[in-house]
């Protein structure tokens, strides 16, 4: 298998203006957890990032604590990433906000140009008090249902501005605009930033065990599979750690066994199994690991980086809303023989 | 010192004395028109019989174009019609993709090493029967160097093999709208729309910025200028960096440049207020051939592009409507912001749904900022209606319509794009007119080439590629189309008082013709010779350019 450099994930944050995109890129910020983004935004428009935060300007690139950065790429996206690749300090996670009025999917698939970057997840925000009305507007209707259309994962932002009645109505008709993408809460744009970032939080239990949330070893690699009873559960609420709207739990699976990644990977991406993320190893048929990852709908599957610690145990990490996680089901799913 | 140039004929766009023998031109000014025994009442005068056997009418005002043109005349000319580069030499026009490819070939024989980049512009398969041109295609001309051509409408690039290879293309799982993919899962070559033309585009010689004028380039783009009778030329969509600003107040302010530069900054990249402050200080920096200070938005898309915004129903093919490249609330912002500082903002639309938002937008703004003066103008305006047109007039707006899209793209829009009915009222000059719109026409150069006698004679005779007359009814006479690329351009400029006619206290820019434009058959308006310019007084002949 050919030794090639991981690609670098990229979020794009997306919906139309208003909606709390820049807000969420600050939270997002605050709750990095030591991960290095570039957050590339159309425009410095009212300052994007809170004051606080930034360390420096030097014309478009703005640096930020943490060894993050910020630039502004105007009309030229694909010039500012091709920047991006001779930065002296590579980013490990890349953020767009894409403008009011651009279509996230198009900036998704221009990515697919760039060999070095991989599309992680188009999340789009609808402002809750708002959304509604915006999808009837006559000139930005069509585009901002394109929007919602495009995304693999939603964030219902600002719920404080709207009623419990008009929530419950605007809930009910994004589920039917929207599609596939699962949807999330929030207000001032705070959600748990483990959903957009598989660096932060449980992943880093995958390749450090020592560190993991349930204790470690338990799951044998064996070559006919174990008895997924035995596997190595944990679950636990994300309670509010960083000041999350919404409430997710998540469960850790350990995976001893061989199974087809693909095959998997896009059942556990079925929306009616109600995950808002996944990522881990798998040992393919082949016994090659295999990383997968989900976000909402969209889903992958590649070669596992070849520097991974000899520690690294295959399994995979589920986060779902509090009380939406199908344990039976995703156990069902990961056991199944091929 | 006075000099008064003596000519067969003077067509000066004034009403009050249309046409005269001579003209008087003092530091560079028009001292009087009229005829010599007039003239010589202003005193002692040196006469000037260089032009007694032209004509000469007010130097030509392009209301719409960009000045980068000058740089792509450094590539290989591909387009099927004849063009003038800024040396005066004409490039025959290429017939089929094998003449293409022979012309690229030409010039790669006459590079020295393996591995330089070969870059043409101004295809256009629509005239090869919209076959398409594949990467095999350009192969031919070189394995080894990247080579790419990119199409006249500037929304399409093709590159061969080696290109695609040195961008990261050349291979499968590529899911891009804009990258078609041949039957061996590998892009074709063909390239549609700016985010996949530019990571190519810098392997195949196109530099990273390919709207923004460089020195070189502006130098040549003022040589077509004087070719095709231009003494005042538009850049409309600039970035206005510091860096170009000087440059170009510096190239522009040497005493054999020959044209007025007025260049517009465009919205992308900015926040409205950021925009508005950036304006403010271009205005600062204005020259008297380097213009600065007025806005260019860009609201939609291109209809042969299928980006444009439309009105119901849409697309004659069904393509799903087109793009907006602003919000609305950002429009509104820009709008309110110009009108209160009175500042001038020319508005990109090509679909009419695009044009109804500048409408509904400049309605709600002006009854905030009041401003009778504003001449915010509508640039292309393709598909403007006639209840669009009286809205426009109430609204004191002006228009600049894109007269040569009916030559060059006519049949298209007729039979794919917008159908019959409506292409037939595309850049409806006619109904602009009636409804007493200030009417300026223009030829987007380099999408179509400079030459504002050329584009009269699309107003004029609405002749598409295939000889078709498309929309009688809204043909306009010559006499208003001389006046839509003089007058007219200069109104929606805001220099009607400074340019476009050929009366006392103006400019001294004039157009030198071999032939009368309103005596000669109007079939036979674009083959009129120009002889060159006189701009602030100074004399460009054509032949030593």
């Amino acid at each position: 298998m050919s030794q090639k450099t991981p690609e670098l994930p990229v979020t794009i944050i997306g919906g139309y203006l208003g909606c709390g995109k820049t807000t969420l890129v600050n939270h997002l910020l605050r709750h990095a957890n030591g991960l290095r983004l570039a957050i590339l935004v159309n425009d410095f428009g009212d300052l994007p990032i809170d004051a606080d935060l930034i360390e420096a300007q030097d014309g478009d690139v703005i640096s930020l604590s943490g060894g993050c950065i910020c630039c502004s790429y105007g009309d030229d996206l694909s010039l500012s990433l091709r920047k991006l690749q001779s930065a002296s300090v590579k980013p490990e996670h890349i953020l767009i906000e894409a403008s009011g009025v651009a279509l996230p999917g198009a900036i998704g698939n221009s990515l697919s140009l760039l060999q070095d970057y991989r599309l992680d997840c188009i999340a789009v925000l609808a402002d809750a008090s708002a959304i509604m009305h915006q999808a009837n507007e006559k000139y930005i209707g069509d585009t901002v249902l394109r929007q919602l259309a495009d995304a693999d994962l939603l964030v219902l932002n600002k719920l404080d501005l709207t009623t419990q009645k008009k929530l419950t109505t605007t809930r009910g008709w994004l589920a039917g605009v929207s599609g596939h993408a699962p949807v999330v809460e929030a207000v001032h744009g705070k959600i748990e930033a483990g959903i957009l970032f598989h660096q932060v939080a449980e992943y880093r239990t995958l390749v450090n065990p020592s560190t993991s949330i349930c204790p470690p070893g338990r799951a044998e690699l064996s070559e006919d599979g174990c008895d997924v009873d035995k596997a190595d559960i944990a679950q636990k609420i994300l309670r509010d750690h960083n000041h999350a709207s919404e409430l997710f739990e998540s469960m850790h699976l350990l995976i001893g066994w061989k199974v087809d990644a693909h095959i998997i990977a896009a059942e556990l991406a079925d929306q009616k199994m109600r995950l808002i993320r996944v990522k881990g190893f798998v040992r393919n048929l082949d016994n090659e690991l295999m990383l997968i990852q989900i976000v909402g709908a969209r889903w992958s599957v590649t070669d596992a980086p070849s520097n991974l610690p000899e520690s690294t145990q295959p399994g995979l990490v589920f986060i779902a809303k509090a009380g939406e996680l199908k344990n039976e089901q995703l156990r069902r799913i990961c056991k199944r023989r091929h | 010192m006075t000099i008064v140039y003596s000519a067969k004929k003077i067509l000066t766009m004034n009403p009050a004395r249309p046409v005269v023998t001579h003209v008087a031109v003092r530091d560079g000014r028009i001292l009087g028109a009229g005829s010599l025994e007039e003239l010589s009442g202003f005193g002692e005068f040196t006469l000037d019989e260089q032009f007694a056997d032209k004509v000469i009418m007010p130097g030509m005002v392009e209301g719409h174009c960009h000045a980068v043109e000058g740089k792509w005349w450094r590539y290989v000319y591909c387009g099927f019609h004849d063009r003038m580069d800024p040396h005066g030499k004409v490039w025959s026009g290429l017939s089929s993709i094998d003449h293409v490819v022979s012309r690229l070939q030409e010039k790669e024989i006459t590079l020295s090493d393996a591995t330089t980049a070969l870059t043409g512009w101004a295809i256009d398969p629509i005239y090869y029967d919209n076959k398409k041109i594949t990467r095999h295609d350009l192969d031919r001309v070189s394995t080894t160097r990247a080579v790419g051509i990119m199409h006249a409408s500037g929304h399409i690039m093709n590159v061969n093999s080696k290109a695609l290879e040195l961008a990261g293309y050349l291979r499968t799982g590529i899911t891009h709208d804009g990258v078609p993919l041949g039957d061996d899962g590998l892009p074709t070559g063909e390239l549609k729309g700016p985010d996949v033309m530019y990571p190519v585009g810098q392997h195949a010689g196109f530099d990273d910025n390919m709207l923004e004028f460089d020195e070189a380039g502006l130098i040549d783009f003022a040589r077509l200028c004087v070719r095709t009778g231009v003494t005042t030329a538009t850049d409309l969509a600039a970035r206005l960096e510091d860096s170009i600003v000087d440059m170009g107040i510096r190239v522009t302010g040497a005493d054999d440049f020959p044209v007025r530069i007025m260049s517009l900054r465009f919205h992308h990249g900015l926040t409205p207020e950021e925009l508005i402050e950036h304006v403010k200080q271009l205005q600062l920096r204005s020259t008297e051939r380097f213009r600065l200070g007025k806005i260019k938005v860009i609201a939609d898309g291109s209809i042969q592009g299928f980006s444009a915004r439309l009105n119901w129903p849409g697309y004659y093919n069904g393509a799903p409507n087109g793009l907006w490249y602003i919000a609305p609330e950002q429009m509104r912002s820009i709008y309110e912001m110009a009108l209160r500082d009175g500042i001038q903002v020319h508005t990109h639309t090509n679909g009419d749904e695009a044009t109804d938002l500048v409408l509904d937008t400049l309605e709600t703004a002006l009854a905030k900022y009041p401003n009778q003066t504003h001449r915010f103008t509508i640039q292309h305006g393709q598909l403007i209606n006639a209840a669009q047109y009286r809205r426009m007039a109430k609204l004191n707006m002006c228009v600049n319509h894109f007269a040569n899209h009916h030559f060059y793209w006519g049949d298209e829009h007729y039979r794919l794009t917008v159908g019959p009915e409506r292409a037939e009222r595309m850049n409806a000059c006619r109904t602009a007119l009636d409804n007493g719109i200030p009417l300026a026409i223009h030829s987007d150069a380099p999408v179509t080439p400079l030459s504002p006698l050329f584009t009269a004679w699309c107003a004029v005779n609405r002749t598409t590629a295939s000889g078709r007359t498309q929309g009688e009814h809204e043909k306009i006479s010559v006499q208003e189309a001389l006046y839509a690329i003089t007058l007219g351009a200069a109104y929606t400029l805001n220099l009607d008082n400074e340019i476009g006619s050929i009366e006392c206290g103006k400019h001294a820019d004039f157009a030198i013709l071999e032939d009368d434009p309103t005596s000669v058959d109007p079939d036979k308006l674009k083959d009129i010779d120009v002889w060159g310019t006189v701009q602030s007084g100074r004399v460009f002949p054509a032949s030593l350019i």
